[in-house]
């Protein structure tokens, strides 16, 4: 069996940048968007001699928002890939789409093209939150989207919702959940984040002018705790911090992040972990268009010390946590080698356990992560 | 060199309050007498600690010869000794005073008489300097030079009506005042034939040469090779150097003899030798008595200094070693605590001088410090009859032991402008002010005379003075003695411990209202625990204000995906990194600046 290798591609289009969004993306034209992918397809095409032995265990597609592109595109892009990598038969092949971008025709083409996961970014089942928040889309419209998703023949679908959003109350989140829930047939993914006011947003600004009202931290809470009771209920295993699957649906190409799998980052601003380095692509659109190949940063090899501080501090994300097995297997030491002293006081604390070979995050240790893996770092 | 004719040098110095503009005249009569070039002048030449030149303050007195020829057409020396204008300095600018046979006094045309320019003044009258007036800032539109010359005659009683009239800032009128030292301000006296008698009024330290005296020759001659000896501490050293200073430098002379200023370096490495206000003499022909006015400083203001990094315990020993050559004023002594391990507990003329020694120790000597609550000295009277002096809070007796004690009163000068009389009254009752008096300097000023105890205006009283009059009150103070009062010590106890470190004492009719406000701050302060911590305040086991830091409940970060990877771990480097900065106090970890945040109590209002 050959080593397996995740690809990442990065499409930096919306139609409108979203309130909260910090990621790499923004409205452009259709002249850029053709250059960014002609320049996309020469990445592809130039990097493939680095996956001569691996085979390519899932695609995402993320951005932005990628439905914007025409299916014309996707078709070449996958052209492309399956030219130049050698893609695995039973490959997770996601794409993230909005409602309101992707019409009955793009949809089923896409899934023609290869694709066979679709995320939908729901956010919120109330008009007004989803206003707050940006969106360019209604409840209504993210429910037409869905049932097209449906009816295009997908059977792998996450739906992302969000809580603690400005104005949001314990019930409309649940009206938002249930929703969900209410969904036939129910998406066999859910991605339940909170909201992070991130710098640089224009949701951050109105924090620092005082004109930003969340909802207060016991609130927060709340929200969080009928997420996993409401989704536990229905059927879902809570597999990552903020990510809820049916049984056989976890999501593998993310769990190769916190599982520390190789990938490779396509695209401006793309991130990948290749041989135990780590890089990341320029995010500047007119000097990736003019050589993609140029783009990368110098690899950062990673030493012993940072990978284990990285399998911890990614993989207790995880609620099956670290098995002592995969530690062992990494770096020839044990877990309590080289932890026993913190697994001991955040067991103590009630954040983490330690049984039969696996170390894993408890309930507290979850809501606390940031102050439990902090203490992973050596 | 060597001959120099005493009735071509003039030794003097320049008086004003804060703000009037001292160091820029100073800086304008370098530049007039050519010792350095316009284009070579860089604003404010002596004033040469970086901290001075930020602040805008003159902290260190300090000297400077420059030439001038006069429109007698004979060559000056002319010896300038820079003064520091606080009130909290006041000791340094009579140690430069007695160096001096005259003293310019500076006052702003548009500000007139202040508490300071009457202080300052009256401190040169009483070394029997020579004074004489001129008036700065006349380029201001508001300035009233007119007006001021009658103040300055009426209130000081100084001839005011040829005082030049000058901006500094713009070089306006500058020769006048150089011609008004020449012909105002006597030449030394004494013979150089007399036994040596020098003044010291002030060191510093350099790493090559050792200790570096600054003195003022008032009788005989010092050259390389005179055996010298301090009067006060008794030690002798062989002089290796002695010269004059340039601006911003040292320049090595032949001889200094009587009426000169300069300095005089003797391989002196134990810092302690020399004190400044001390005398130097010839040890093989000393003189038979030691100058008057050497007084040991008294200080008023005390607080604990430790290093942030306990290993760097040493660090601060010698950088504090270090400083107080440069500055007399400065005491410690080694204590510890059980919150913040070795450290010192400090001496200093006020709050102000704590401020710039902390900044000093950690801008020029890199230590990051914490700072614990500036305290006076008390006098606890005990039961068996015993007094002692408490300068640290921790040290205070059980109150079953204590009969009464007395806390150090000032007898404060406030001038002020009428319309806000009654908001300064308003404060200095608030502080426990007694009202002495008030008198009317003209008709729209007035200075009022309080007795304030030292401890209500060693925090923020400055600060409340200046917002509350909108910056036109200016103040000055001076000891008085000591009264008796009602004094408690405060605690602080962090999750039901006491720390030591925390604990100040308060007039027993505040106390309330500290404990409450400082639980407040500490609880903004203290980052959650996985645990409640209460904050409390207590007086002899009684509590009298709590706050609680709520348990920690989330801290999570919602998304970390594939390109995140790389900031999400500087987050929780960054994390990791803020708890080092922490001090353990049992099993709470409290931030350093926790500790610092309790001097700035009243700074919210």
């Amino acid at each position: 069996m050959s080593a397996e290798i995740e690809l990442y591609i990065h499409i930096p289009f919306c139609i409108r940048k979203c309130n909260y969004c910090d990621f790499l993306s923004f409205p452009a034209g259709e002249e850029t968007r053709k250059r960014y992918m002609k320049a996309l397809f020469t990445e592809l095409k130039g990097r493939s001699g680095e996956c001569g032995e691996y085979e390519v265990s899932s695609v995402f597609i993320g951005g932005g928002t990628p439905s914007v592109l025409e299916p014309d595109t996707v078709e070449e892009l996958f052209r492309t890939i399956r030219e130049s990598y050698r893609l695995h038969p039973e490959a997770e092949i996601t794409l993230e789409c909005n409602p309101a971008t992707a019409d009955r025709e793009k949809l089923k083409r896409y899934r023609r093209a290869g694709i066979n996961r679709l995320s939908v970014g729901l956010q919120s089942a109330s008009g007004e939150e989803l206003k707050t928040l940006g969106r360019i889309h209604t409840f209504g419209q993210f429910l037409e989207t869905y049932s097209l998703v449906r009816e295009a023949g997908f059977t792998n679908v996450n739906v992302d919702i969000m809580s603690a959003l400005p104005g949001q109350s314990i019930s409309s989140y649940e009206k938002t959940l249930r929703a969900v829930l209410h969904l036939k047939p129910m998406p066999e993914h859910i991605s339940a984040y909170s909201l992070i006011v991130e710098e640089g947003t224009p949701f951050y600004r109105m924090k620092e002018q005082g004109t930003l009202f969340l909802p207060d931290e016991e609130e927060e809470r709340l929200m969080y705790y009928r997420t996993k009771v409401l989704l536990a209920q229905a059927g879902y295993r809570r597999y990552e911090i903020s990510n809820y699957a049916l049984p056989g649906y976890e999501c593998r190409h993310n769990k190769g992040y916190w599982t520390r799998k190789e990938y490779l980052g396509f695209g401006i601003g793309a991130a990948s972990l290749y041989r135990e380095a780590r890089f990341v692509n320029s995010s500047d659109m007119d000097a990736y268009i003019e050589a993609p190949m140029a783009a990368r940063s110098a690899p950062e090899p990673l030493s012993a010390r940072e990978q284990m501080e990285e399998t911890m501090f990614l993989g207790l994300r995880l609620m099956d946590g670290v098995t002592e097995e995969a530690f062992k297997a990494g770096f020839g030491c044990g877990l309590m080698d080289v932890y026993a002293p913190v697994i001991a006081r955040n067991q103590a604390d009630g954040l983490l356990l330690y049984r039969d070979g696996r170390l894993w995050l408890t309930e507290k240790g979850i809501d606390l992560s940031n102050y439990v893996l902090a203490q992973f770092l050596l | 060199m060597s001959a120099v004719d005493q009735s071509r040098i003039r030794n003097f110095c320049i008086v004003a309050h804060i703000d009037h503009g001292k160091s820029t005249l100073a800086d304008r009569i370098i530049e007039k007498t050519g010792l350095l070039t316009s284009r070579e002048m860089q604003d404010q030449v002596l004033d040469n600690m970086e901290l001075e030149r930020e602040r805008g303050i003159t902290i260190k007195a300090q000297a400077v010869r420059a030439i001038y020829k006069a429109r007698d057409g004979e060559e000056y020396i002319l010896n300038m000794i820079d003064t520091p204008g606080h009130v909290d300095f006041n000791y340094e600018v009579s140690r430069s005073l007695a160096a001096c046979d005259g003293a310019i006094l500076v006052v702003d045309a548009a500000q007139g008489i202040e508490a300071q320019t009457l202080a300052n003044v009256y401190l040169a009258l009483d070394h029997d300097l020579e004074v004489f007036p001129v008036i700065n800032k006349i380029d201001l539109p508001s300035a009233q030079p007119e007006r001021v010359m009658e103040e300055i005659e009426d209130v000081i009683g100084l001839e005011a009506h040829d005082a030049p009239l000058i901006s500094a800032k713009n070089g306006i009128n500058i020769e006048e005042v150089l011609e008004q030292i020449v012909k105002k301000i006597p030449a030394p006296k004494g013979s150089p034939e007399n036994p040596l008698q020098a003044l010291i009024f002030d060191s510093v330290y350099d790493s090559y040469k050792g200790v570096i005296i600054f003195c003022r020759i008032m009788e005989g001659r010092v050259r390389k090779g005179t055996m010298i000896r301090m009067m006060a501490t008794g030690a002798k050293q062989e002089v290796v150097e002695v010269g004059y200073f340039g601006a911003g430098q040292f320049i090595p002379c032949e001889e200094l003899s009587a009426g000169m200023v300069g300095y005089i370096t003797a391989s002196i490495k134990n810092l302690r030798e020399t004190s400044v206000g001390d005398t130097v003499t010839d040890d093989a022909r000393p003189c038979a008595a030691p100058l008057p006015g050497y007084k040991k400083v008294q200080s008023m203001v005390f607080c604990g200094m430790y290093p942030a990094d306990g290993a760097k315990y040493p660090d601060l020993r010698d950088a504090l070693e270090k400083l107080k050559l440069n500055d007399a004023s400065l005491q410690y002594e080694p204590e510890t605590s059980v919150a913040l391990g070795f450290g010192f507990r400090c001496g200093f003329l006020g709050l102000l001088h704590l401020e710039i020694i902390q900044e000093r120790l950690e801008r020029e000597y890199n230590l990051d410090l914490v700072t614990t609550a500036p305290s006076v000295i008390y006098k606890v009277h005990k039961t068996n009859g015993e007094v002692i002096d408490l300068t640290n809070p921790t040290n205070m007796p059980d109150p079953s032991e204590i009969e009464y004690m007395e806390e150090p009163v000032v007898s404060a000068e406030i001038m002020v402008t009428s319309e806000y009389i009654g908001s300064i009254m308003e404060l200095c009752q608030e502080r426990r002010g007694r009202y002495l008096g008030m008198e009317y300097i003209e008709a729209s000023r007035a200075l009022l005379k309080y007795e304030l105890p030292l401890n209500e205006i060693i925090y923020d009283f400055f600060d409340a003075l200046k917002s509350r009059s909108r910056g036109y009150a200016s103040f000055d103070y001076d000891l008085k003695g000591y009264e008796q009062a009602k004094l408690v010590k405060l605690d602080i106890l962090i999750n039901r411990e006491e720390v030591d470190a925390l604990s100040f004492i308060v007039h027993a009719d505040s106390a309330y209202e500290r404990g409450r406000k400082m639980c407040e701050k500490l609880k903004d302060e203290i980052p959650r625990h996985l645990f409640e911590i209460p904050i409390q305040a207590a007086i002899g086991g009684k509590i009298i204000a709590r706050e609680t830091v709520k348990a920690m409940r989330k801290d999570v970060l919602a998304k970390c995906y594939g390109g995140d990877i790389t900031r999400k771990k500087k987050l929780l480097e960054k994390q990791k990194e803020g708890k080092k900065r922490m001090r353990q106090i049992g099993s709470v970890e409290v931030p350093q600046k926790a500790f610092m945040s309790v001097l700035k109590l009243d700074d919210k209002k």
